[in-house]
């Protein structure tokens, strides 16, 4: 670990101005990815802006009806939120599938959002990595690519998103709120939220220097029988093979979104259209595109599969 | 004592206390975390410094440059220690690579510097400021894709490379039914919970190691050896030990790095290997190219066995010994095994729980299963029908003298293991057809494998007192790797010397004892607790000496010393000061004449998502023969904690190889996948109750490795079953299934 300077913020735009202030600042709460990529020196932030003080930690309902979860919203907690369990199972299956009990205590919900890839290759800063050292290449192209993405992928880089919330925020069409250096706010649709690698793979998000996250919201509540669905080795502790969030609605209007095959969380709307065709048509259009290695090509019948699994739970 | 004629009844035969299952005595230490590891000996002494590796960063080549000025210009360091600034370092009798690299690097993660700072933040932030510039040299790292250039190594174990009984080319080419099939094995790592940590301190020219091994004669030895100074000068401590699994058999980098950062420092150093570096920088499980070839009759009588191996080490090292157990198993007129030896560059191979014979089975016994099926033979039956009470290949019967050149098993229940567990099991309500049975989204499978593991019998010796007070206290540099040795060996004392379990105080790990068995390759239990024996009979006739009897049969117990109608109090004879025994066991060559081995069987249930192909494991059972169980609690703790990684072995362990680079990718403990609790369903275990006289004075025989041997083929077979995907390449995952699945819908 480098050391760093460390300071507790007033305010979420005061804490925005802080991190502005510095290019080498970062912003910690729960820590429970942050402080372990620092021991290993993939992080070196020369500053960290602590949120934790930040009055940040509420679930409350909108004016439209939707709720608005606080950027320091403990995972454990936001999962158990009875609203968040009657209204939005999805979002507290995906966040129960995912991590350990332990991390999920100290694990936020903003921090989730911005949670960085498992990719074995990030993780050994002794190996070649675009997203840890633009520039110096990708390892995982033609090397283990078992855990990789198939969808959205680059030369530069084949890593995935490692997380099960944002699959299933991904369903909800979450809008993630922030406030930025200038004390300006802006509401960005994640779908916009988290960029394809291209050949800028170190840049995930679209947030901008020293911007917080303030809040996710969603929208109300519009039924459906909610699914997670996450494929893995072992049956916990372990980052998802493939993984599918998904509110399928007997009217046709489902949503459904792919975790563990690209750089973000994977939703083709066109899919959710070919739903009532059954599982291939709609792995079809999801799986558009797709670039495989030899390690994970393993994923296009999986997801095709899973699709039929979820589409015979949803039926039950 | 020597032990050459099997052992006739004796004190330990009462079963008062030894083959009870009794708490751990060590139990309350370490569920209050007041058990000291190696790197948490806070007072052992004072002003302690930290120690952070570097480790290389290329497979193979030379450093060109390595500078530590910015390392030791970094806030509080204390001394950076390289290969250059060490000196001239030997190197350890069981070492394959050098522990300290430089200037030429022989795998990935080889140690090239230790920081050593007055903290540990400290150390790690300086480790990264060491600069190393590197001429790469071409390495090979592909198992597959050097097998052709693979050589003979000199033996196998203790046996001969290549072996052979009759005609096997000719036997197998007339059977009527044959399978030749290959099957690998990735490498694995240990992946103990607690990593390989040491804390050294030097008092003139004496020096003092706490540090985590498996055996500490081998590293007192070895680290004395490497830094070229007298073994009697070193002073191994090792109190407590969180798991090894064969990985702390050896001496590793962080004990003699600790050794040399005290040297440099000039102050008491630990040292910790970082969980990362854990699995390049230290030994594992070689992976395996096994062919398997098996010819029988219409009957199910096998006429032909051949089983070869490939696997690879660094120069200089050694074969995985995956065929041993194929010339012992089962009964085939002709057979053949062959063991073939790669040079690659990738970390040192090296044992793992049960080396050799985990790997083999995993491969024999999904052949077994295959076979079976083919000749429309139930595999339990198959099994049965080709037991042998002698060893079919046996390159040890010359030697023995043994009748007709062969041996028979000193003991060999395997038929009872197989149908005890058939039976508990329910085996024969299990649906031979694979993919027939469903529950829901489930495909439901069962399979079986054999377990079978060789006993083997090394010296061990221990100190025993009894004190004024009535004690008994036992000293012996035996281990306790979480495996419940001081328990076995507490209950061993207190059974000979008649005393409560409470009295017995036992100290285990330390150099300055009576040198042990050691744990490792399931002999420590039998072994450490048959030198606890002899050590205790010394004492028994010191007592009875001291109490002036003169019979030969006296019985201890309750406190009291009993003969001839005369019963006299413990603790009369030691009235004028302690008496202080030592002795040990060392085997003649009782083990040569009779092979000992030890049994098992092995059932398995999984469910198959009948969709996705995620494999769970929902019930376990084993049954183990291994002679006398001398606590069923903690052994079968044991063979819990053998199948559970064999779980790991069947569904999910693998060290990926990246071929360009050289090198274990997966190397943390998130990536390394191994079961977790939601993974391990129940367990069953049942003991065969025996009692092996050509073991030991303790009957016993090793229990910790026969557990793993045969769970992972269990498994895979136990997959086939479910599914009808037959998959011959560890671990079984579902991307290895998934384009084989059967309609799901």
């Amino acid at each position: 670990m480098k050391p760093f300077s460390y300071e507790r913020a007033a305010s979420p735009a005061q804490a925005a101005a802080a991190a502005a202030r510095r290019p080498d600042a970062k912003f910690i709460a729960g820590g429970t990815n942050l402080l372990d990529l620092m021991k290993l020196q993939i992080e070196t932030p020369a500053h960290l802006v602590d949120v934790n003080g930040l009055d940040l930690d509420r679930i409350e309902e909108t004016p439209e009806g939707g709720i608005r979860i606080g950027a320091l919203v403990r995972n454990t907690d936001l999962a158990a939120d009875e609203r968040v369990r009657r209204d939005y199972g999805v979002l507290a299956r995906a966040l129960l599938a995912g991590a350990t009990g332990q991390l999920r205590n100290k694990a936020t919900t903003a921090g989730n959002l911005l949670q960085r890839t498992r990719c074995p290759y990030f993780y050994d800063t002794a190996q070649p990595c675009n997203k840890r050292e633009p520039g110096s290449g990708c390892s995982a192209l033609e090397g283990y690519s078992r855990q990789h993405a198939i969808l959205g992928v680059s030369d530069a880089c084949i890593a995935t998103n490692p997380s099960d919330m944002n699959v299933a925020l991904r369903a909800l069409d979450t809008v993630v709120e922030t406030v930025k250096a200038d004390g300006t706010t802006r509401s960005i649709p994640i779908a916009d939220f988290h960029r394809l690698p291209g050949d800028t793979p170190h840049l995930e998000t679209v947030l901008e220097r020293g911007e917080l996250i303030t809040a996710v919201t969603l929208p109300p509540p519009d039924g459906g029988v909610h699914i997670y669905r996450k494929v893995r080795d072992r049956a916990s502790y372990a980052f998802a093979l493939i993984s599918v969030a998904a509110v399928i609605r007997p009217n046709g209007a489902s949503a459904l979104a792919l975790g563990g095959v690209a750089h973000k969380p994977w939703r083709v709307e066109a899919a959710e259209a070919a739903l009532t065709g059954g599982p291939k048509d709609a792995a079809a259009a999801l799986l558009a595109g797709a670039r495989t290695t030899s390690d994970n090509a393993y994923k296009i019948p999986l997801v095709e599969r899973t699709l039929g699994a979820v589409l015979t739970d949803a039926r039950r | 004592m020597k032990f050459d004629t099997p052992a006739e009844t004796n004190p330990i035969d009462r079963l008062t206390i030894v083959g009870k299952p009794l708490d751990r005595i060590d139990g309350p230490l370490k569920t209050t975390g007041r058990a000291p590891y190696a790197y948490e000996h806070h007072g052992a002494a004072p002003n302690q410094a930290h120690g952070v590796i570097v480790g290389a960063t290329i497979a193979k080549g030379r450093i060109r440059r390595l500078d530590t000025a910015r390392a030791e210009a970094a806030p509080g360091v204390v001394a950076v220690v390289t290969a250059e600034s060490a000196g001239k370092l030997g190197k350890g009798e069981h070492n394959t690579a050098t522990l300290l690299g430089g200037p030429e690097i022989e795998h990935y993660h080889q140690a090239i510097a230790l920081v050593v700072a007055e903290t540990f933040e400290q150390a790690r932030a300086a480790a990264v400021l060491v600069e190393v510039e590197y001429e790469r040299a071409k390495g090979a790292f592909d198992l597959a894709g050097e097998r052709n250039g693979a050589e003979k190594p000199e033996k196998v174990n203790d046996s001969p490379p290549d072996t052979a009984v009759g005609n096997f080319e000719s036997a197998f080419g007339t059977a009527d039914m044959t399978l030749d099939e290959t099957y690998t094995t990735p490498d694995e790592s240990h992946a103990m919970m607690e990593p390989h940590a040491s804390l050294a301190f030097w008092e003139g020219r004496k020096l003092t190691l706490y540090t985590s091994t498996q055996m500490v004669a081998w590293t007192k030895k070895d680290l004395a050896k490497t830094l070229g100074i007298e073994p009697d000068d070193v002073h191994v401590v090792a109190p407590f030990i969180g798991g090894g699994f064969g990985g702390k058999l050896f001496l590793r980098a962080d004990a003699l790095l600790a050794a040399l950062g005290a040297r440099a420092a000039g102050r008491p150093v630990k040292v910790a290997l970082q969980r990362p570096m854990i699995f390049n920088n230290t030994t594992h499980r070689p992976a395996t190219i096994q062919r398997i070839r098996i010819g029988a009759n219409r009957d199910g009588v096998i006429t032909a066995i051949g089983h070869e191996c490939w696997s690879a080490d660094l120069e200089g090292g050694k074969p995985d010994g995956a065929v041993d157990q194929t010339r012992m198993l089962y009964a085939g007129a002709n057979r053949m095994t062959a063991t073939r030896l790669e040079t690659l560059d990738l970390p040192e191979s090296n044992s793992m729980r049960a080396p050799g014979e985990a790997t083999g089975m995993m491969a024999l016994e999904i052949a077994m299963d295959e076979m079976a099926e083919k000749l429309g033979i139930d595999p339990v039956e198959f099994r049965i029908r080709n037991d042998t009470q002698v060893v079919p290949d046996d390159p040890k019967a010359e030697k023995s003298g043994a009748e007709n050149g062969q041996r028979r098993f000193s003991q060999r229940p395997f038929v009872e293991c197989l149908r005890l567990g058939a039976e508990k099991f329910g085996w024969s309500r299990r649906s031979a057809r694979p993919g027939s049975t469903r529950e829901g989204g489930w495909l439901i499978g069962h399979g079986m494998a054999s377990a079978f593991r060789n006993n083997m019998s090394v010296k061990s010796a221990a100190r025993v007192r009894l004190t004024p007070q009535g004690g008994v206290v036992v000293e012996t540099d035996m281990t306790d790797i979480g495996t419940g040795s001081y328990t076995i060996i507490a209950q061993t004392a207190a059974e000979m010397m008649g005393v409560p379990l409470e009295r017995v105080t036992v100290r285990l790990g330390d150099s300055s004892f009576p040198v042990s068995a050691g744990s490792g390759g399931q002999f420590g239990g039998n072994c450490s607790t048959a030198g606890v024996y002899a050590a205790c009979v010394k004492l028994r006739e010191a007592v009875s000496g001291k109490l002036g009897f003169n019979q030969a049969d006296l019985t201890f117990a309750d406190g009291q010393v009993n003969a001839g109608g005369r019963s006299v109090a413990l603790t009369e004879a030691v009235k004028d000061g302690e008496l202080v025994e030592e002795d040990g066991i060392e085997f003649g060559d009782i083990s040569k004449k009779a092979q000992q081995s030890t049994f098992g069987s092995h059932f398995v249930e999984v469910a198959v998502d009948a969709w996705t192909a995620e494999i769970r494991v929902r019930r376990m059972l084993a049954v183990c023969a291994s002679g006398r169980i001398l606590n069923p609690k903690t052994a079968r703790s044991q063979v819990i904690g053998a199948m559970t990684m064999g779980v790991g072995a069947a569904l999910l362990e693998e060290l990926v190889v990246d071929k360009r680079a050289g090198f274990f990718v997966n190397h943390d403990l998130a990536q390394y996948e191994v079961p977790v609790h939601a993974d391990i369903p129940h367990q069953e275990v049942i003991f065969l109750d025996e009692a092996d006289p050509m073991s030991s004075p303790m009957k016993a025989k090793g229990i910790a490795e026969l557990g793993i041997c045969g769970v992972a083929a269990a498994v895979a077979n136990a997959v086939y079953n479910a599914t009808g995907v037959r998959v011959r390449d560890y671990p079984v995952t579902l991307d290895k299934l998934i384009e084989r699945m059967p309609d799901a819908a």
